[in-house]
């Protein structure tokens, strides 16, 4: 039983990472409608400014600290934000009006652009990423019973609470905000949004930054769980979510996250109680199996066809 | 083109093929190699055009039948027996025959899920079973697991090869250009009118899956008894993605256009390696194409802003997808 909580924990720390990245797919879907292959590299891009800024930081604010950690988070979100504002600009903006698979290939093209150009500038090998925080295992109180045989690392800790807070922050951006009306307007019906004055220059730059940001994030919150990075790591986790953002329905907020947390808690239990190598079958065979049932995803709604 | 003109075609291919057979063996084994792997990414682009081309489904998947059809001729290459003489050949093509009905039952069951998902939920299914066949692969031990497979014969060579990518055009472009295989067509173009005028669409969605996924099993045969040696992680996403380049660069839905995709996609990495060794370049742009994938990923940014409905197509100009 105990292995067992073990499991979810690990899992829920991972599946809030996969969550997060996911957004990114799932917003970018919701205003484009198609799928930005590149996505998973910029998650990549912000853990390798983590990995340059980290020790800058570290060293001018005296070693390891949550200040450190926090500040790095930030500008590695900042980071992303641009690079995804300017993938858009120069690559997504000038086919705006082709169809979507022409998109696609573009961001495949800037996928192994971003995937081989960081072979080339961060070098090929796995790089061990500075330590932000001082990791350690959470002493667990022991009045709570068996519950104090699980191991919790702080690590683990700040990345369920990191997501937490961004969740709230984008959620407030999204429902509480003009842009972020436009965003929801834009999702709902393309035509009557721009119809109704959104500023479709605007709010698509603003819908990749915010989506980048988070994905910046999660580079920085999954290279604090395990310190090894290297150029090619955007490409399984964007995979993993990708499939988390579907199977939540994409397009869906709530779903992505949602999504996130079933592939993290799956890969997790996959992992303790069978084998890694079952790993990514089990978790695309059960996407498969879902989507059977729920062609829209999880909380997606199915569109009725009209002609 | 009428299908007696196209079967002539056909037919002359294979004999100018034939007569090229001898000339091609002086070329060095460098040479010798791109020319094959040309004429199996054509023939899986060719079969991958079937399905995302002509008929408007979306497979991220292709690898994944390739993958099928490779491992189950060389697993049939290898366990049946000594061969004698002539026997060898017959034995790899009913290896090939074998590999890629594997394949296209696998297709079979890939296309069933199409009846219910369309654009990107498919996508991410066929992607989905691309994984899973690759994951199935990794943890079988008979064949090679993790560790590839190897100790096939060499028994795919230029006739073998390009034979195979003609045969493939031949087969793909007569079934589109039949009666039967206006349907494809019509699925694309709009699947509603094309209900409504009483075609089974979802027959015709299954019918592409199972046959492009024969072709891409051929593939994979060719390839096995061809690189000697084959390995799960050869067969992910990655090649998948490859194909589908080939298919939008050429142009969705233009045979020509998919084939000179095909193989000018091959060359370009080549070419650019041998630029690269060019004495008088400077060296400032030698460095540019030493780093030759990240050129090839630009190039193909740049294409596709320049181009967008793919290098050659001329027929899908304007259809929205």
């Amino acid at each position: 039983m105990i292995e067992f909580l073990q499991q979810l924990v690990n899992g829920l720390a991972q599946g809030g990472i996969y969550a997060l990245i996911a957004l990114g797919y799932t917003m970018v879907y919701g205003v484009l409608r198609f799928i930005n292959f590149a996505h998973g590299d910029v998650f990549m891009l912000g853990a390798f400014t983590g990995f340059y800024l980290g020790p800058l930081v570290s060293r001018a604010f005296g070693g390891p600290s949550y200040f450190v950690a926090a500040l790095v988070l930030l500008l590695a979100m900042l980071a992303c934000a641009v690079a995804g504002v300017v993938i858009e600009r120069l690559c997504y903006r000038p086919l705006r009006e082709q169809p979507r698979l022409v998109v696609l290939i573009t961001a495949i093209g800037v996928a192994l652009l971003l995937e081989n150009g960081g072979q080339l500038v961060f070098g090929v090998d796995p790089q061990f990423f500075p330590d932000l925080i001082v990791d350690r295992a959470l002493e667990i109180p022991a009045g709570w019973g068996p519950l104090a045989a699980l191991t919790i690392t702080l690590s683990q800790v700040i990345v369920l609470a990191v997501t937490l807070l961004l969740l709230v922050a984008l959620r407030y951006v999204v429902n509480r905000t003009r842009v972020g009306l436009a965003m929801r307007a834009l999702a709902f019906n393309p035509t009557a949004a721009q119809l109704s004055g959104v500023n479709l220059d605007r709010v698509i730059p603003f819908t990749f930054g915010l989506g980048s940001a988070l994905a910046g994030a999660a580079g920085i919150l999954a290279s604090i769980q395990q310190p090894s990075i290297d150029p090619l790591m955007g490409i399984s986790a964007g995979l993993k979510a990708f499939v988390a953002a579907v199977l939540g329905g994409i397009g869906n907020l709530p779903g992505a996250v949602l999504g996130g947390c079933l592939i993290g808690l799956l890969e997790a239990l996959v992992v303790g109680y069978l084998s890694p190598t079952y790993r990514d079958p089990i978790v695309f065979g059960v996407l498969i199996f879902i989507l059977l049932f729920r062609p829209a995803g999880l909380l997606g709604r199915a569109q009725r066809e009209k002609v | 083109m009428s299908r007696l003109s196209s079967q002539l075609v056909f037919v002359v291919a294979l004999l100018a093929l034939a007569a090229l057979t001898p000339v091609v063996k002086l070329a060095s084994d460098y040479h010798f190699d791109i020319l094959v792997t040309i004429a199996i990414n054509v023939i899986l682009a060719a079969s991958l055009n079937l399905i995302n081309g002509y008929t408007g489904q979306f497979s991220l998947g292709h690898a994944g039948f390739m993958a099928v059809g490779a491992y189950a001729s060389a697993w049939i290459t290898l366990h049946a027996g000594e061969p004698a003489g002539a026997s060898g050949v017959l034995r790899f093509i009913v290896a090939l025959l074998a590999g890629s009905l594997a394949a296209a039952v696998v297709g079979l069951a890939v296309g069933i899920p199409s009846l219910r998902l369309r654009g990107d939920y498919l996508a991410i299914v066929t992607l989905g079973f691309n994984e899973i066949i690759k994951g199935v692969i990794q943890n079988a031990e008979p064949l090679g697991a993790q560790r590839g497979l190897g100790g096939m014969e060499k028994y795919t060579g230029f006739f073998t090869g390009f034979g195979g990518a003609a045969l493939t055009i031949l087969v793909i472009h007569n079934l589109v250009h039949s009666t039967y295989g206006r349907g494809f067509l019509a699925t694309h173009d709009d699947e509603i009118a094309a209900e409504a005028v009483g075609l089974d669409t979802t027959r015709y969605k299954v019918a592409a899956f199972s046959v492009g996924a024969f072709f891409a099993g051929l593939a994979g045969g060719l390839y096995a008894h061809f690189k000697l040696f084959i390995h799960p992680e050869a067969f992910g996403f990655m090649r998948s993605m490859d194909i589908v380049v080939m298919v939008i660069l050429g142009g969705m839905g233009s045979m020509v256009g998919v084939c000179v995709a095909a193989a000018l996609l091959t060359i370009l990495p080549e070419l650019l390696r041998y630029v690269a060794h060019l004495e008088f370049l400077p060296d400032a742009l030698r460095h540019v194409v030493e780093n030759r994938m990240i050129l090839y990923s630009v190039l193909l940014i740049v294409l596709m802003l320049a181009r967008p409905q793919g290098l050659f197509n001329f027929r899908f100009g304007k259809t929205k997808t």
